[in-house]
Protein backbone atom coordinates (compact mmCIF):
# COMPACT_ATOMS: atom_id res chain seq x y z
CA UNK A 1 0.00 0.00 0.00
CA UNK A 2 1.44 3.28 -0.46
CA UNK A 3 0.10 6.93 0.56
CA UNK A 4 -1.46 8.98 -2.68
CA UNK A 5 -3.18 12.52 -2.62
CA UNK A 6 -5.79 13.35 -4.86
CA UNK A 7 -7.12 16.64 -5.82
CA UNK A 8 -10.09 16.66 -7.89
CA UNK A 9 -11.60 19.19 -10.27
CA UNK A 10 -15.03 20.49 -12.41
CA UNK A 11 -17.47 17.41 -12.80
CA UNK A 12 -15.28 14.96 -10.89
CA UNK A 13 -14.95 17.43 -7.85
CA UNK A 14 -18.66 17.76 -7.77
CA UNK A 15 -19.50 14.00 -8.00
CA UNK A 16 -16.27 12.78 -5.20
CA UNK A 17 -18.00 15.38 -3.15
CA UNK A 18 -14.51 17.21 -2.83
CA UNK A 19 -11.50 19.18 -3.63
CA UNK A 20 -8.87 16.85 -2.42
CA UNK A 21 -8.20 13.59 -0.36
CA UNK A 22 -5.45 11.67 0.90
CA UNK A 23 -5.87 7.78 0.86
CA UNK A 24 -4.11 4.64 0.63
CA UNK A 25 -4.09 2.44 -2.43
CA UNK A 26 -2.15 -0.69 -4.01
CA UNK A 27 -2.74 0.71 -7.45
CA UNK A 28 -0.17 0.80 -9.18
CA UNK A 29 -0.63 3.36 -11.62
CA UNK A 30 -3.20 6.30 -12.40
CA UNK A 31 -5.10 4.14 -14.47
CA UNK A 32 -6.14 1.87 -11.89
CA UNK A 33 -6.52 4.26 -9.50
CA UNK A 34 -9.11 5.93 -11.27
CA UNK A 35 -10.71 2.79 -11.58
CA UNK A 36 -10.70 1.97 -8.17
CA UNK A 37 -12.29 5.73 -6.74
CA UNK A 38 -14.69 5.27 -10.37
CA UNK A 39 -16.01 2.38 -8.82
CA UNK A 40 -15.92 3.58 -5.34
CA UNK A 41 -17.76 7.15 -6.05
CA UNK A 42 -19.61 6.13 -8.94
CA UNK A 43 -17.90 9.17 -11.07
CA UNK A 44 -18.87 9.22 -14.73
CA UNK A 45 -16.43 9.90 -16.85
CA UNK A 46 -14.66 7.21 -18.34
CA UNK A 47 -10.76 7.22 -18.10
CA UNK A 48 -10.66 7.70 -21.78
CA UNK A 49 -12.20 10.86 -21.64
CA UNK A 50 -9.29 12.04 -18.49
CA UNK A 51 -5.54 12.80 -18.99
CA UNK A 52 -3.74 12.41 -15.64
CA UNK A 53 -1.29 14.56 -14.10
CA UNK A 54 1.12 13.65 -11.43
CA UNK A 55 3.30 16.04 -9.31
CA UNK A 56 2.30 18.99 -11.13
CA UNK A 57 2.51 17.95 -14.59
CA UNK A 58 1.18 15.41 -17.28
CA UNK A 59 1.89 11.92 -16.80
CA UNK A 60 1.41 8.74 -19.03
CA UNK A 61 -1.28 6.48 -17.76
CA UNK A 62 1.16 3.54 -17.46
CA UNK A 63 3.32 5.93 -15.02
CA UNK A 64 3.64 3.72 -11.96
CA UNK A 65 2.47 5.95 -9.06
CA UNK A 66 5.35 6.35 -5.70
CA UNK A 67 4.42 7.13 -2.03
CA UNK A 68 2.72 10.64 -1.25
CA UNK A 69 2.44 11.16 -5.44
CA UNK A 70 0.13 13.84 -6.07
CA UNK A 71 -2.53 12.96 -8.42
CA UNK A 72 -4.94 14.83 -10.33
CA UNK A 73 -7.68 13.29 -12.69
CA UNK A 74 -7.97 15.57 -15.78
CA UNK A 75 -11.60 16.10 -17.09
CA UNK A 76 -12.16 17.31 -20.68
CA UNK A 77 -11.01 20.57 -20.37
CA UNK A 78 -13.27 23.95 -21.87
CA UNK A 79 -11.09 27.16 -21.66
CA UNK A 80 -11.39 29.82 -23.82
CA UNK B 1 5.58 36.58 -22.91
CA UNK B 2 3.29 35.15 -20.10
CA UNK B 3 0.37 33.11 -20.06
CA UNK B 4 -1.43 33.49 -16.42
CA UNK B 5 -5.09 33.36 -14.94
CA UNK B 6 -6.95 35.67 -13.44
CA UNK B 7 -9.66 35.68 -10.54
CA UNK B 8 -10.01 39.93 -11.20
CA UNK B 9 -11.83 41.26 -14.38
CA UNK B 10 -9.23 41.71 -17.03
CA UNK B 11 -7.96 45.30 -18.33
CA UNK B 12 -7.64 45.05 -21.89
CA UNK B 13 -6.37 48.64 -22.35
CA UNK B 14 -3.73 48.05 -19.57
CA UNK B 15 -2.95 44.45 -20.99
CA UNK B 16 -2.74 45.84 -24.93
CA UNK B 17 0.15 48.06 -23.41
CA UNK B 18 2.23 45.60 -22.01
CA UNK B 19 2.66 44.57 -25.45
CA UNK B 20 4.25 48.01 -26.73
CA UNK B 21 7.55 47.76 -28.23
CA UNK B 22 9.09 49.98 -30.63
CA UNK B 23 10.42 46.67 -33.15
CA UNK B 24 6.72 46.07 -33.69
CA UNK B 25 4.21 47.15 -37.25
CA UNK B 26 1.59 44.93 -36.15
CA UNK B 27 -0.80 43.87 -33.23
CA UNK B 28 -3.44 41.39 -32.59
CA UNK B 29 -5.53 40.92 -29.95
CA UNK B 30 -8.64 38.38 -29.43
CA UNK B 31 -11.01 38.46 -26.53
CA UNK B 32 -12.95 35.63 -25.51
CA UNK B 33 -16.49 37.11 -24.22
CA UNK B 34 -19.20 35.68 -21.98
CA UNK B 35 -21.64 34.92 -24.55
CA UNK B 36 -25.77 34.40 -23.99
CA UNK B 37 -25.85 30.65 -25.50
CA UNK B 38 -24.36 27.45 -26.38
CA UNK B 39 -26.14 24.65 -28.47
CA UNK B 40 -29.06 26.46 -28.43
CA UNK B 41 -30.04 26.95 -24.69
CA UNK B 42 -30.12 29.87 -22.88
CA UNK B 43 -27.00 31.23 -20.61
CA UNK B 44 -26.74 32.81 -17.53
CA UNK B 45 -23.44 32.72 -16.49
CA UNK B 46 -20.67 30.85 -16.40
CA UNK B 47 -17.88 29.42 -13.82
CA UNK B 48 -14.17 29.00 -14.90
CA UNK B 49 -12.50 26.70 -12.84
CA UNK B 50 -8.62 26.08 -13.08
CA UNK B 51 -5.66 23.34 -12.24
CA UNK B 52 -4.01 26.56 -11.65
CA UNK B 53 -0.15 25.33 -11.38
CA UNK B 54 -0.31 22.78 -14.24
CA UNK B 55 -2.64 25.42 -16.61
CA UNK B 56 0.43 27.99 -16.02
CA UNK B 57 2.74 25.59 -17.13
CA UNK B 58 1.24 24.11 -19.94
CA UNK B 59 0.40 27.94 -21.03
CA UNK B 60 3.77 28.99 -21.00
CA UNK B 61 5.07 25.75 -23.13
CA UNK B 62 2.29 27.21 -25.49
CA UNK B 63 3.71 30.72 -25.61
CA UNK B 64 6.95 29.14 -25.91
CA UNK B 65 6.37 26.87 -28.81
CA UNK B 66 4.40 29.72 -30.26
CA UNK B 67 7.72 31.98 -29.99
CA UNK B 68 9.31 29.59 -31.53
CA UNK B 69 7.53 29.29 -34.27
CA UNK B 70 6.14 32.44 -35.27
CA UNK B 71 8.63 35.65 -35.37
CA UNK B 72 6.52 37.59 -33.00
CA UNK B 73 8.04 40.19 -30.60
CA UNK B 74 5.44 40.05 -27.46
CA UNK B 75 2.95 37.75 -26.57
CA UNK B 76 0.64 37.77 -23.70
CA UNK B 77 -2.51 35.67 -22.84
CA UNK B 78 -4.79 36.07 -19.84
CA UNK B 79 -7.79 34.02 -19.01
CA UNK B 80 -9.58 34.20 -15.98
CA UNK B 81 -11.37 31.84 -13.36
CA UNK B 82 -14.45 32.39 -11.10
CA UNK B 83 -18.01 33.50 -11.38
CA UNK B 84 -18.64 35.15 -14.70
CA UNK B 85 -21.62 37.34 -16.20
CA UNK B 86 -22.59 37.22 -20.22
CA UNK B 87 -20.17 40.12 -21.72
CA UNK B 88 -17.27 39.70 -19.35
CA UNK B 89 -14.05 38.99 -20.84
CA UNK B 90 -13.24 35.81 -19.96
CA UNK B 91 -9.62 35.14 -22.05
CA UNK B 92 -7.35 38.18 -23.41
CA UNK B 93 -4.61 37.10 -26.25
CA UNK B 94 -2.16 39.93 -27.64
CA UNK B 95 0.78 39.45 -30.19
CA UNK B 96 2.64 42.08 -31.72
CA UNK B 97 5.10 41.55 -34.32
CA UNK B 98 6.91 43.06 -37.04
CA UNK B 99 4.64 42.17 -40.19
CA UNK B 100 0.76 41.47 -39.49
CA UNK B 101 0.79 38.20 -40.83
CA UNK B 102 3.12 36.39 -37.88
CA UNK B 103 0.61 38.29 -35.81
CA UNK B 104 -2.62 37.13 -36.89
CA UNK B 105 -1.58 33.08 -36.77
CA UNK B 106 0.63 33.47 -33.47
CA UNK B 107 -2.63 34.62 -31.75
CA UNK B 108 -5.22 32.34 -34.01
CA UNK B 109 -2.41 29.15 -33.07
CA UNK B 110 -2.47 30.57 -29.35
CA UNK B 111 -6.51 30.54 -28.55
CA UNK B 112 -6.53 27.60 -30.39
CA UNK B 113 -3.70 25.61 -28.54
CA UNK B 114 -5.01 27.36 -25.27
CA UNK B 115 -8.67 25.84 -25.56
CA UNK B 116 -7.46 22.36 -26.15
CA UNK B 117 -4.74 21.67 -23.83
CA UNK B 118 -4.68 24.03 -20.34
CA UNK B 119 -6.83 22.30 -17.42
CA UNK B 120 -9.44 25.21 -17.14
CA UNK B 121 -13.19 24.21 -16.81
CA UNK B 122 -16.46 26.01 -17.71
CA UNK B 123 -19.31 25.42 -15.70
CA UNK B 124 -22.81 27.09 -17.85
CA UNK B 125 -25.62 28.19 -15.71
CA UNK B 126 -28.59 27.70 -18.03
CA UNK B 127 -32.00 30.01 -17.18
CA UNK B 128 -33.83 27.05 -16.35
CA UNK B 129 -31.67 26.51 -13.62
CA UNK B 130 -29.85 23.70 -14.66
CA UNK B 131 -25.91 23.40 -15.16
CA UNK B 132 -23.41 21.53 -17.24
CA UNK B 133 -19.50 21.46 -17.10
CA UNK B 134 -19.09 21.70 -20.80
CA UNK B 135 -17.73 18.83 -23.00
CA UNK B 136 -17.73 16.37 -19.73
CA UNK B 137 -21.10 15.23 -20.75
CA UNK B 138 -21.46 11.06 -20.15
CA UNK B 139 -24.72 10.88 -21.94
CA UNK B 140 -26.05 11.76 -25.34
CA UNK B 141 -24.23 13.56 -27.99
CA UNK B 142 -23.08 16.76 -26.45
CA UNK B 143 -19.87 15.91 -25.04
CA UNK B 144 -16.42 16.99 -27.81
CA UNK B 145 -14.37 19.48 -28.26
Amino acid sequence: MKTVHVHYFALLREQRGLSQETLATSAPDAAALYAELRARHGLTLPVERLRAAINGDFAPWPAPLKDNDEIVFIPPVAGG
Amino acid sequence: MSFHLSTQPLDPVALKASLADAHAGACVTFEGWVRDHNEGRPVQSLDYEAYAPLAEKEGARIVAETLARFPVTRVVCVHRTGALRIGDLAVWIGVASAHRAAAFDACRTLIDEIKARVPVWKKEHYADGTTEWINCATRGDHAGP
